[in-house]
């Protein structure tokens, strides 16, 4: 289906000389698209030539204008001689095909090329008509949109969070075709730079058709890597999570998207359509019209064939109640209707069998062997027994196994790629899990069939399944791949966190209830359904919520610790205790995880960045036996990193991480493990005991002496951290009074490991499974030095905080100045005889200068924070370590922070609030939960109606509304899934007539284009931040995601200021065009940005270098909150009936 | 372990303002790690001395990539490489072009050229600006000198158009494109007292009341020349000491009009003719580039010194210009009251300000 592409070229400024003799340059722009070129007119004698070219229009289908990039050439004209390049801009057109984005790309383009850099600008409109209409739109999958932001969107609302989708293309690079031997080094990057692009938006594309497929309309925590695989090829493969977007405001083009396709589902014989009456009246506020408003009528067939897949991770759980509620029906439900999930899945672990090339690693157990949980698993499909399979009966059970089944068939994978989600999203957190595999590259022989890679990624995939479900998780949240190459060996990483996670984000119900609403309306199925709920769920709520004795009061802020694995069959062995906070689950004493901390979480005290580092010395190998002996060091390298993260982090006096990273790279004779994460002490979880050091000859004395000497000094660090971090947690548990008392047994343990930190060594060893964590045996002067690392790391100077998560606990009062930055550093390890220590200790002291000098550089920045730092490690070549670090510092206001700081938990609750209030906007929307009593929802009335609709018992509901609406929602819950066997065997699907109003349409619009206009008078700023939000700034708008791919070299590296010289302009060329693509497409901030790959390489003698960067992130338009503020009633009123819209009418 | 690389690129340009300072001054990177080891820094922010070599080098290198667009100031806010906010811009580009005045002061009336370039070294020597700042502020002149000088209209305003520098910086930089273009001589050494300032004031009353653009903005000339048609007209003036009768009547005026009024009346009853036939000489001789070079040594030898010798006080001297100037008017006979005026006007203004010790 064809769109009209259309190019203007209005202009160019400062470009180079090309003509020495007349110190001018005549020239003229080529603008290609696919295979369609047009030219504009010679501009004669000027730097600055005025083109302003009438509009260049290419005719073209959409799989073009998804894949291909609009390809610039700025060239002079030469009579004689061959016209010169002068560089060259790709724009990606993609942000112009989802109307929600960007409409027009206009603005002024550094002009670059690949051999000079950036050479003047050029001023570019592009503009995109689509002749479709948008509903034959929806087939392609242009409209899907790409966050790479790894939760919600500010400005939208998940309705479903459908699951992970994954792709992967190959190709073969042409830096190693035949051809490069004969093209010049700058055709050869051009054919680089444009066939990475070309394969970005394939992948993006086929992504997207995945997307459709799954019937979300956007991919969340879009992840796309390259891997350079020399000989054997070019792999871009993407991970994501598909989720359907609601926005929030309704001011965006997309309600003709809705309106449009409204027509034709009156066509649509719904008979499950709700009567217009109950329909328009109530429920209505989170009437979801945009969450099927793009089933599109050619999609029928797919959908048919797949629908299930929406179901297939939600029939896990009986809905519970949304929002900080979710904690107070904890697990137990959530066990008895996972259970078909687990059976079925157990089945199909068994067939994967773990291999031993791989190492694989379960946190907080180092080393997991293949535990045997089928017992757990049995145990819970008993309890599922008992549960709704059971006396479901009929149509419901076969449905549901269909389902799982189907679930399991078609969405192998219960992955996100998403490390903060709303509110009540995360119901308990296992641990991380995570999976590597060595694997030997072969030249990839068909790239229309990439098996083999896909094969081993899958393999990788099961793997990680298979560890969360031995944690008792049925789902892996934070979820990231990356790899390691050298050579041929190729390292492939997986990790993620096991977690257990709340069913209603994952069908088509959205926390606001909408979902029960609709089904609600439909008198029929709801009586069956009260029926079966109440039977089924409402005695197991009944009984968790008094078995737990759950109040309102208790805190929300640990439910995500409570343990989802059962006590009796650890997978591992842990040390459990009653949870800190609400006494009543029980909880591990450290926990490990990859992703952010969660909002609602309390903490004491404030984080920090630990990071785990290791270098291990390998033989030089070809081949197999290379990638034998890698897989044998990585299983050590995980214990050892493992063990040092353990030790920083009780160093610390914290007791869980998150956001963990552990990065293993592989080089020629080394292997290097880096590990960073932000350390933070969770309330819910014990007081981490300190370290003991025991020395294996104790009869010497002055190795005593130096043995004592030394535990003092780790006693004092810790004191000193404690101080410095502000950890100083609430009373022992064990004073606090009127919660259950802790089972004896758990308790003599609690007195237990709180003597062990004064007691002596040796009953220490027999009282924890875990010595590795407590005691440090210092048996050799190797155990010696690492003893000595653990010290070495230096605190940051006062004033500044690092973290890798996306906010730093225990700091809120944000102030707006943010820095981003990408420091690189590239270092040798010149050692004759290098050893592992020696190396650790080389790795560690370029970590540790590396930090220091970042904290000197932002000094004038104090007091402030140094967040998302993200480390990445490379080997080049022998004995070359390249480390890339990019970061966002912020400042923050110090006096708050003090006034915080003394009343740790209220601020934390603080937190937890303003948060929601001030930069997730969204989160807020999602708390409008009817049944709250926000000031804004009729939404109360309304479901109160809703469930005197549904036929509950008045007497029920008056117990309590919470109560009430559980069982209300479990009614649905099992409603919707009546409703999909309706569903499917129609083959047609739900829909909902837009209630929007049409108008708030201009008006927004005219809002988003105000704001960066208003910036246009020199160089528009635009802000660029690793975070997914800006501090005391709105993101308004998501104009499309930025995927930019670019290569530069040199041949003249000495004259280019030597290799610092030229990566440091490079990087802050690709800076400039990153900065000015957004500022075209109308955006003032890049959120989520992340330099994915950084790949240098130099000849010194040869005076040559390359560099290949990739960076990625989010093209927003954000407003000031001050501003919201100040401007008059204008756009404040406009904000608030839109915000009323969103929430009312989607 | 040594790192051969190692960089830090912020989204918004990182400036250090010491830093800055040490790179204008022309300190290697080195040197400049020293001086800001000395500042105590290291102590204050207790890192490293390799932190701090590392920082100076980002800075520096920084500093040599923004340095081409410091060439063309407005290139510096149209550019798209480095996200810097305007203060800073500003704050660069006034650095940047801030001279030392004690290196302007030598080079004053000089020619921009290789030549004077090499000179530099003893420039250096005698001022006491490292060689290298000293390269780079020359070029700046250069710069400033070869981009205005063909173009029309008010100097300073065309500098600070061009350069976007501070109205008074643009000034200075106005005093000295009108000295290195009309190669006034400056260096003699009794002109040695004058300082840069004194120059820099001068030219602008010269400026002020005799270019074109003072009298018409739309004037054909740059402001750096002096009109030719306007120097040609001085010559007219040449009546005043040449006609006796003339010469006699403008004494008798200005004298009794001085009468008690001033504490040196027989020293100026004196020397009046001499003085009035310097002060009319001097523009008279305009018209020929060698005796323009002149215009301060006549100013300063035939007028400054003899008055100064006299024990004139500057109040002295004003009154005197100021009836001077004013008494051709009364003078029978004498058609030129205006261009009398106008050249009067900067001929005062600079012999106020020269006369000091």
């Amino acid at each position: 289906m064809p769109g009209k592409l259309k190019v203007k070229i209005v202009a160019g400024r400062h470009l180079p000389v090309m003509d020495r003799a007349s110190d001018l340059t005549d020239a003229f722009v080529e603008v290609k698209f696919g295979n369609t070129t047009f030219k504009t007119d010679v501009y004669p004698k000027s730097l600055n030539p005025q083109w302003n070219s009438e509009w260049f229009k290419f005719e073209v289908d959409d799989e073009e204008l998804q894949d291909e990039p609009l390809q610039i050439t700025v060239l002079d004209h030469d009579t004689y001689s061959a016209n010169d390049a002068i560089g060259k801009v790709y724009i990606d057109i993609d942000p112009l095909l989802y109307s929600e984005a960007a409409t027009v790309i206009s603005g002024w383009f550094p002009i670059y090329d690949t051999i000079h850099g950036i050479r003047g600008e050029i001023n570019v409109v592009v503009k995109v008509d689509l002749f479709n209409d948008l509903n034959r739109f929806r087939q392609s999958s242009c409209g899907v949109k790409f966050f790479c932001t790894t939760s919600i969107p500010k400005c939208y609302r998940a309705v479903v969070i459908h699951g992970f989708v994954e792709e992967l293309v190959v190709n073969e690079d042409p830096e190693y075709q035949w051809i490069d031997r004969i093209r010049t080094p700058r055709a050869s990057n051009e054919a680089r730079q444009r066939l990475i692009s070309l394969m970005s938006g394939e992948l993006q594309r086929k992504i997207g058709l995945k997307v459709l497929e799954m019937r979300g309309n956007a991919v969340v925590g879009y992840l796309q890597c390259f891997d350079l695989e020399g000989e054997s090829g070019l792999v871009v493969r993407a991970i994501g999570t598909a989720c359907t977007l609601d926005k929030l405001s309704n001011t965006s083009a997309f309600l003709p998207a809705c309106n449009s396709p409204s027509k034709e589902m009156k066509e649509i014989p719904f008979n499950e359509d709700p009567n217009p009456n109950t329909y328009s009246s109530g429920p209505s506020t989170p009437l979801k019209n945009q969450t099927y408003s793009f089933s599109p009528s050619k999609s029928y067939s797919r959908q048919s064939s797949s629908s299930d897949t929406d179901l297939s991770l939600t029939p896990k759980t009986a809905p519970s109640p949304q929002g900080p509620r979710i904690f107070l029906f904890p697990s137990s439900p959530t066990l008895s209707c996972d259970s078909p999930h687990l059976k079925k899945s157990c089945l199909l672990l068994s067939g994967s069998s773990i291999k031993p090339l791989h190492s694989s690693h379960v946190s907080p157990v180092v080393l997991r062997k293949s535990v045997s949980f089928t017992e757990e698993l049995l145990l819970a499909a008993s309890g599922m027994g008992s549960g709704s399979a059971g006396k479901e009966g009929g149509p419901f059970k076969t449905l549901l196994r269909q389902q799982t089944q189907s679930a399991l068939e078609q969405r192998e994978f219960p992955f996100f790629t998403l490390t903060t989600f709303p509110p009540g999203f995360l119901v308990h957190v296992g641990g991380v899990v995570s999976a590597r595999s060595v694997k030997l590259l072969d030249r990839i022989h068909n790239p229309d069939e990439p098996e083999t890679r896909d094969a081993w990624w899958a393999e990788i995939r099961q793997e990680i399944k298979s560890h969360a479900k031995a944690l008792g998780c049925h789902a892996v949240v934070g979820y990231s791949e990356s790899t390691s190459i050298c050579e041929e060996v190729c390292i492939l990483s997986a990790s993620g966190t096991a977690a257990v996670l709340n069913p209603r984000f994952l069908q088509d119900g959205t926390m606001e209830g909408c979902l029960e609403q609709r089904l609600s309306w439909q008198p029929g199925f709801f009586s069956i359904g009260s029926e079966k709920g109440e039977v089924d769920f409402f005695p197991q709520s009944q009984d968790s919520s008094s078995l737990l004795g759950i109040e309102e009061a208790s805190p929300p802020g640990c439910g995500f610790c409570h343990i989802p694995y059962d006590e009796l069959n650890m997978p591992f062995p842990a040390h459990l205790t009653y949870c800190y906070n609400c006494r009543k689950q029980k909880v591990p004493d450290v926990l490990f995880t990859t992703i952010d901390l969660p909002v609602e979480a309390i903490v004491v005290g404030k984080g920090c960045l630990i990071q785990a580092r290791l270098c291990r010395l390998k033989k030089k190998a070809q081949a197999e036996a290379n990638a034998t002996s890698i897989s044998n060091l990585l299983p050590f390298m995980e214990y050892e990193v493992h063990t040092q993260l353990m030790n920083k982090l009780k160093l610390r006096g914290m007791n869980a991480l998150f956001g963990l990273r552990i990065q293993i790279t592989v080089g020629e004779n080394m292997l290097m493990g880096l590990a960073s994460a932000t350390g933070v002490y969770l309330a819910a979880l014990p007081t981490p005991g300190g370290i003991q050091i025991a020395g294996k000859t104790p009869n010497d004395g002055t190795y005593e002496q130096h043995i004592s000497h030394m535990q003092k000094k780790i006693n004092d660090t810790i004191a000193k951290n404690k101080e410095l971090y502000e950890i100083n947690p609430p009373e022992l548990p064990e004073e606090i009074i009127g919660s259950p008392i802790p089972e004896p047994r758990q308790r003599s343990r609690l007195l237990r490991s709180q003597s062990e930190s004064s007691d002596e060594v040796t009953e220490l060893d027999l009282s924890h499974g875990k010595k590795d964590a407590f005691v440090l045996e210092i048996d050799d002067t190797d155990a010696m030095e690492d003893v000595h690392s653990l010290l070495t790391d230096v605190p940051p100077p006062s004033g500044f905080y690092s973290c890798n998560t996306e906010i730093m606990p225990g700091i809120n009062n944000w102030t707006p100045e943010i820095q981003m930055f990408t420091a690189v550093r590239v270092s040798r390890l010149s050692n004759i005889n290098p050893t592992n220590q020696t190396l650790n200790k080389n790795f560690n002291d370029l970590c540790e200068n590396l930090l220091k000098s970042l904290y000197f550089k932002l000094r004038s920045m104090v007091p402030c924070c140094l967040c998302h730092v993200n480390f990445t490690v490379a080997l080049p070549e022998d004995e070359l370590v390249q480390i890339a670090v990019t970061a966002v510092a912020i400042t923050y206001d110090k006096n708050q922070a003090l006034q915080a700081n003394k009343a740790p938990t209220e601020k934390s609750q603080q937190r937890a609030s303003t948060d929601n209030e001030e930069q997730l906007q969204f989160p807020l929307e999602l708390c409008s939960d009817p049944l709250s009593s926000q000031p804004f929802s009729p939404a109360k009335e309304v479901l109160e109606g809703a469930s005197s609709h549904t036929g509950i018992p008045a007497a029920q509901r008056a117990t309590s509304v919470d109560y009430s609406s559980f069982a209300d929602r479990c009614n649905s819950w099992i409603e919707l899934i009546k409703l999909k066997a309706q569903t499917i065997r129609r083959g047609s699907i739900k829909t909902t007539t837009s209630l929007e109003k049409a108008s708030p349409l201009a008006e927004g619009y005219l809002r988003h284009r105000s704001v960066p206009s208003g910036t246009n008078s020199t160089v528009s700023v635009v802000k660029m931040t690793p975070l997914s939000f800006l501090p005391g700034a709105k993101i308004t708008k998501y104009l499309g995601i930025i995927n930019m791919f670019f290569i530069r070299e040199t041949t003249s590296l000495r004259e280019e200021g030597g290799v610092s010289g030229f990566l440091h302009a490079f990087i802050a060329e690709v800076f400039a065009m990153v900065r000015a693509h957004v500022a075209a497409l109308g955006g003032n901030a890049v959120v989520s940005y992340i330099m994915k790959q950084c790949v240098f390489m130099e000849n010194p003698n040869k005076n040559q270098a390359q560099c290949l960067i990739n960076v990625s992130g989010d093209a927003v338009v954000f407003v000031r909150e001050s501003e919201l503020e100040v401007l008059p009633p204008q756009p404040a009123a406009a904000a608030q009936p839109t915000g009323a819209a969103g929430d009312v009418t989607t | 372990m040594s790192s051969d690389l190692d960089v830090f690129v912020g989204n918004t340009t990182l400036i250090d303002e010491e830093v800055y300072r040490l790179w204008l001054d022309g300190h290697s990177v080195a040197e400049a790690v020293a001086r800001r080891l000395r500042g105590g820094l290291l102590e204050r922010e207790a890192t490293s001395v390799a932190v701090l070599q590392s920082d100076t080098r980002d800075h520096y290198r920084t500093f040599q990539m923004l340095e081409r667009l410091l060439h063309a100031p407005p290139r510096l806010l149209q550019q798209l490489l480095f996200q810097i906010p305007p203060e800073r811009q500003a704050l660069l580009v006034q650095r940047y072009y801030a001279f030392d005045e004690a290196l302007a002061r030598e080079l004053l009336g000089k020619k921009l050229s290789k030549g004077t370039k090499k000179e530099l070294d003893e420039v250096s020597a005698r001022t006491g600006v490292g060689i290298r700042s000293c390269r780079r502020q020359f070029d700046n002149f250069k710069r400033v000198f070869k981009a205005v000088e063909e173009l029309r209209g008010p100097l300073a305003e065309n500098i600070q158009q061009l350069f976007l520098l501070p109205p008074s910086l643009a000034r200075d930089y106005a005093a000295i494109v009108f000295f290195a273009n009309s190669r006034f001589e400056t260096g003699k050494r009794r002109l040695q007292f004058l300082s840069f300032g004194d120059f820099a004031a001068c030219a602008q009353s010269m400026m002020a009341h005799w270019s074109q653009g003072a009298l018409a903005p739309e004037a054909a000339e740059p402001d750096g020349d002096l009109p030719k048609s306007f120097l040609q007209d001085l010559k007219e003036l040449k009546v005043l000491v040449t006609d006796k009768d003339l010469l006699d009547q403008h004494k008798s005026l200005v004298c009794s009009a001085l009468r008690g009024k001033i504490s040196v009346y027989n020293e100026l009853e004196a020397n009046f003719k001499a003085l009035s036939r310097a002060l009319v000489n001097v523009g008279g001789k305009l018209t020929h580039a060698r005796d323009v070079r002149d215009f301060f040594v006549d100013l300063v030898e035939k007028v400054i010194e003899p008055c100064r010798s006299d024990k004139w006080s500057p109040g002295d001297l004003r009154l005197f210009l100021q009836h001077y100037t004013a008494a051709p008017r009364n003078l029978p006979g004498f058609r030129h009251q205006a261009l009398w005026e106008r050249y009067m006007a900067a001929i005062s203004a600079c012999l106020l300000r020269m006369f000091h010790d």
